[in-house]
């Protein structure tokens, strides 16, 4: 059905792919039946052909005839859709727990001990459960190699589960329209082996001390966990929120509370910015995109963050 | 029903002049074919501009990243392609227009049953149709949410909602109005002798549409008002971040809005229902199975707004329930298709321009309507919704199902309303361009969202590029069918041929006087003895 078709790549793709093929067969059959005798009649009964019509009103045993055959295939094709869908709600009681956060525009997912990253990681051949969670709008969590989306709702909880089926790394979409960077919205699922994902997993410092020689590194490794970069760019193009080259030390001219000001980009305002994001809105942006990152970011985070500014001249 | 044209020295309706001169005869006038005629050409306007903002999205997506513009407008081209074709052209479109013109006359009245009322309704639509679309030009740009207005993305965007949201809301009231005009005339006004199952089968349909019109309609006129409320007021119905419920919004706006694709299709369907029988030559087979079906899919088609949520998380109980209701809502389409096909059997066919709209109708028609089975297996689902399969799924509904049949109607009913005959060359050469476009524009985007490409999507990973190029080719395809097809027939009303009374050799009342009808339609009102389809 999809052309990654990989049959295995999680535990619904059969239930869906079976209701899709058995809609397809009957439906096809009706295309071609009903398109071939209609372009037959327009042949066969052209008034060149058959310059008298016949004049017939109708046909009771027809009509009840095309009424209970289409009504029994299509309850035929209901039962293939609820069977397939069945399971889907149907959480086994050791699935592993992932929390999945999203927010315009990036995916968020934080691990049982504590370890978060903005891609999902996923062991082989073992039940993985996503509690989802939105902050700002409706997203909707999509992976079509496993056949799976649910909407993810802002002040509800939802879920989804899966078993990874398959070794590799398979695209995931947000499908719930969510303003500029929808599009943008997406990330990767990668199943590992149990052994491989162990490591990974509890190997929760593994990136520290490989970045701690360059300045700013731990601040890049906060930013993108974060999804700072879905908004603001590194290269000085305008995107959703002003781009971070340059930015600290300089002047801006912001709004505040309807007032024109000029301020200096210290740290401050970039901790306050973080914090209170509508406080003060850069000249030719739009307020109300951010949410605060209170709970996410501490000011330890954010004095790394502005190390990593400070390299982007 | 009579073959005689009934002579008239009356003038007909497009010549006559009333207390009004130029322009204004139009703007005041209370007549209903002229009233129809201003909703055609506000909507052909219309039509245009968003049939153009379709193609520059195709254009933008002929390539992944940017092509042509950039995302936010891209966003707000879907959004304002989505409002204008939806609300101000396929919701109202067939009614106003056809029903307008064609629904006095076939019953054999002199006109609806409020004429003053019916040209209110047409300011009405004027007035909301220019609040909506002002939202594009002042304010803090355009709308960006998409025509559904999702909460609470639309209480978060910067962008112009309101005008958009209140020009909906208008709207409503023009909808609301014609149904109730429609139901009333349809009563009151039908020849003597026309008993409801001597009525033409186009009246039967709108008559189906105006009853959804008139009782749908309010549920989206509170449900936008409510939004008007929470965005000025902060009144939390809808935003969480106000302790209100993004998904009973859904429920509000889809308990109107998929009622509304019935009022969209089914006057499409009374259409095809008209030119079947006409060119065939023929009485229409299962005329009573048509007529039930109609109303079938008046009432059933009202449970199941449902399928359009099934990933929003509702409980088991709601997504079996609707599921088996949207697989029952298919039923009576699928009679009506029977019916028609049958039609066609000993029939002797003369195949027109009109004839053939019906028949690519037919064709296309049936790919959404089928391609609808697959959305409403709840598995199938899951994995389709919200892709380009769903997109794909509802321009064969809506472009293939009442596009298709507006410009049937159009081909069949143009010597009547204008009295002369458009180039049935060139329309036909228009057809196929445009046949051949819709499919090659359409087909691939099932394809591409069975492969998972979500929808409304600026950009995309590379493995979607191919089927992308063979729809943006599609898209250009179509868009030059549609010049050549309107091109033809804007021509046509000055230069095309005069056209006989009865060029089609129907036999439905509007056939029996002259083209362009008279300004009072019937100098005598008829008296009906017969079936509608009487050819024996």
């Amino acid at each position: 059905m999809t052309s990654k078709a990989i049959p295995d790549a999680s535990n619904f793709v059969k239930g869906v792919d079976t209701s899709f093929e058995v809609i397809l067969g009957i439906i096809f059959f009706f295309l071609i039946a009903i398109t071939a005798t209609m372009i037959y009649f327009v042949f066969r009964y052209r008034k060149e052909r058959n310059p008298v019509a016949t004049q017939i009103h109708g046909s009771v045993s027809l009509e009840i005839l095309w009424t209970v055959i289409p009504t029994l295939l299509v309850m035929v094709m209901f039962y293939y859709g609820w069977m397939g869908y069945k399971p889907m709600k149907e959480v086994p009681d050791d699935a592993f727990v992932i929390k999945s956060v999203g927010r315009m525009w990036n995916w968020q997912f934080e691990y049982e001990n504590g370890k978060r990253t903005d891609t999902l990681y996923v062991p082989l051949n073992r039940a993985v459960k996503l509690d989802l969670k939105a902050l700002d709008v409706i997203h909707s969590l999509y992976i079509p190699s496993f056949r799976l989306k649910q909407d993810v709702v802002p002040g509800k909880k939802q879920m989804m589960w899966f078993i990874p089926g398959r070794e590799g790394e398979f695209d995931l979409f947000c499908t719930e329209y969510c303003g500029l960077r929808h599009s943008s919205m997406q990330t990767s699922v990668i199943v590992m082996p149990q052994d491989k994902f162990d490591s990974w997993y509890i190997d929760t410092t593994a990136t520290a001390p490989l970045i701690s020689d360059k300045p700013g590194a731990l601040g890049l490794v906060i930013v993108k966990k974060n999804g700072c970069l879905a908004c603001h760019s590194l290269d000085g193009s305008k995107l959703v929120g002003p781009s971070w080259k340059g930015l600290f030390g300089k002047t801006e001219t912001v709004i505040t509370k309807g007032q024109t000001r000029e301020i200096n980009v210290d740290t401050a305002y970039v901790i306050n910015s973080i914090y209170n994001p509508n406080d003060d809105i850069v000249k030719g942006y739009s307020k109300g995109l951010m949410l605060s990152y209170k709970n996410e970011l501490t000011e330890d985070d954010i004095g790394e963050i502005i190390e990593f500014m400070k390299t982007l001249k | 029903m009579t073959d005689t044209v009934i002579q008239n020295h009356e003038p007909n309706y497009l010549e006559y002049q009333g207390r009004y001169k130029g322009i204004f005869s139009w703007i005041f006038s209370t007549d209903h074919k002229r009233i129809g005629l201003l909703y055609l050409y506000s909507m052909l306007v219309l039509f245009s501009v968003a049939a153009i903002l379709g193609l520059l999205m195709k254009i933008e997506l002929i390539a992944p990243g940017k092509t042509i513009m950039d995302a936010q407008t891209y966003n707000s081209f879907f959004t304002l392609h989505g409002i204008t074709m939806i609300f101000l052209i396929v919701v109202p479109g067939l009614p106003a227009v056809f029903g307008n013109f064609f629904l006095p006359l076939m019953i054999g009245a002199k006109d609806v049953a409020f004429p003053k009322l019916n040209l209110l309704s047409w300011w009405i639509y004027i007035l909301g149709a220019t609040i909506a679309l002002s939202a594009q030009f002042f304010g803090d740009g355009p709308p960006d949410t998409g025509w559904t207005f999702y909460a609470p993305y639309s209480f978060r965007t910067g962008t112009n909602m309101l005008p958009a949201v209140t020009g909906a809301f208008i709207l409503g009231f023009s909808s609301i109005a014609t149904g109730l005009n429609f139901i009333v005339t349809i009563h009151r006004m039908r020849a003597p002798g026309m008993t409801w199952m001597k009525m033409p089968l186009f009246p039967w349909a709108i008559y189906g549409t105006s009853w959804i019109q008139v009782l749908a309609t309010p549920i989206v006129g509170i449900t936008l008002l409510m939004i008007v409320l929470e965005r000025t007021l902060q009144i939390g119905f809808f935003d969480p971040a106000l302790g209100g419920d993004p998904i009973l919004y859904q429920h509000l706006f889809w308990i109107y809005s998929h009622p509304a694709v019935y009022i969209m299709i089914l006057p499409a369907m009374g259409v095809i229902s008209e030119i079947i029988p006409t060119f065939a030559r023929k009485t229409i087979f299962g005329y009573k199975a048509i007529v039930v079906s109609t109303l079938a899919i008046a009432f059933v088609g009202y449970f199941v707004w449902g399928h359009h949520m099934f990933t929003s998380g509702m409980s088991g109980t709601a997504l079996y329930t609707f599921s088996i209701l949207t697989f029952l809502v298919a039923i009576p389409s699928a009679i009506k298709i029977f019916n028609w096909v049958a039609t066609l059997h000993k029939a002797s066919i003369d195949i027109q321009t009109p004839f053939l709209w019906a028949l690519c109708f037919l064709f296309v028609f049936m790919i959404g309507g089928l391609s609808g089975m697959v959305l409403g297996a709840l598995s199938a689902n899951v994995h389709l919704h919200d892709t380009a399969f769903v997109v794909a799924h509802f321009h064969f509904i809506v472009f293939g199902g009442t596009g298709y049949a507006f410009f049937g109607a159009l081909h069949y009913w143009y010597p009547k309303m204008f009295g002369r005959m458009y180039d049935k060359g060139w329309a036909n050469i228009g057809l196929a361009v445009f046949f051949t476009g819709f499919n090659t524009l359409y087909l691939p985007m099932f394809y591409l969202g069975m492969i998972g490409m979500p929808r409304r999507y600026y950009d995309y990973v590379e493995e979607f590029h191919g089927p992308n190029i063979v729809s943006s080719f599609g898209a250009m395809l179509m868009i030059s069918g549609l010049v050549i097809i309107i091109t033809n027939l804007v021509r046509s009303a000055r230069k095309g041929e005069i056209a006989e009374a009865d060029p089609w050799k129907g036999k439905t009342l509007e056939w029996t006087i002259a083209s362009p009808p008279p300004l009072e339609n019937f100098a005598e009102i008829p008296v009906v003895t017969k079936q509608p389809y009487d050819y024996e």
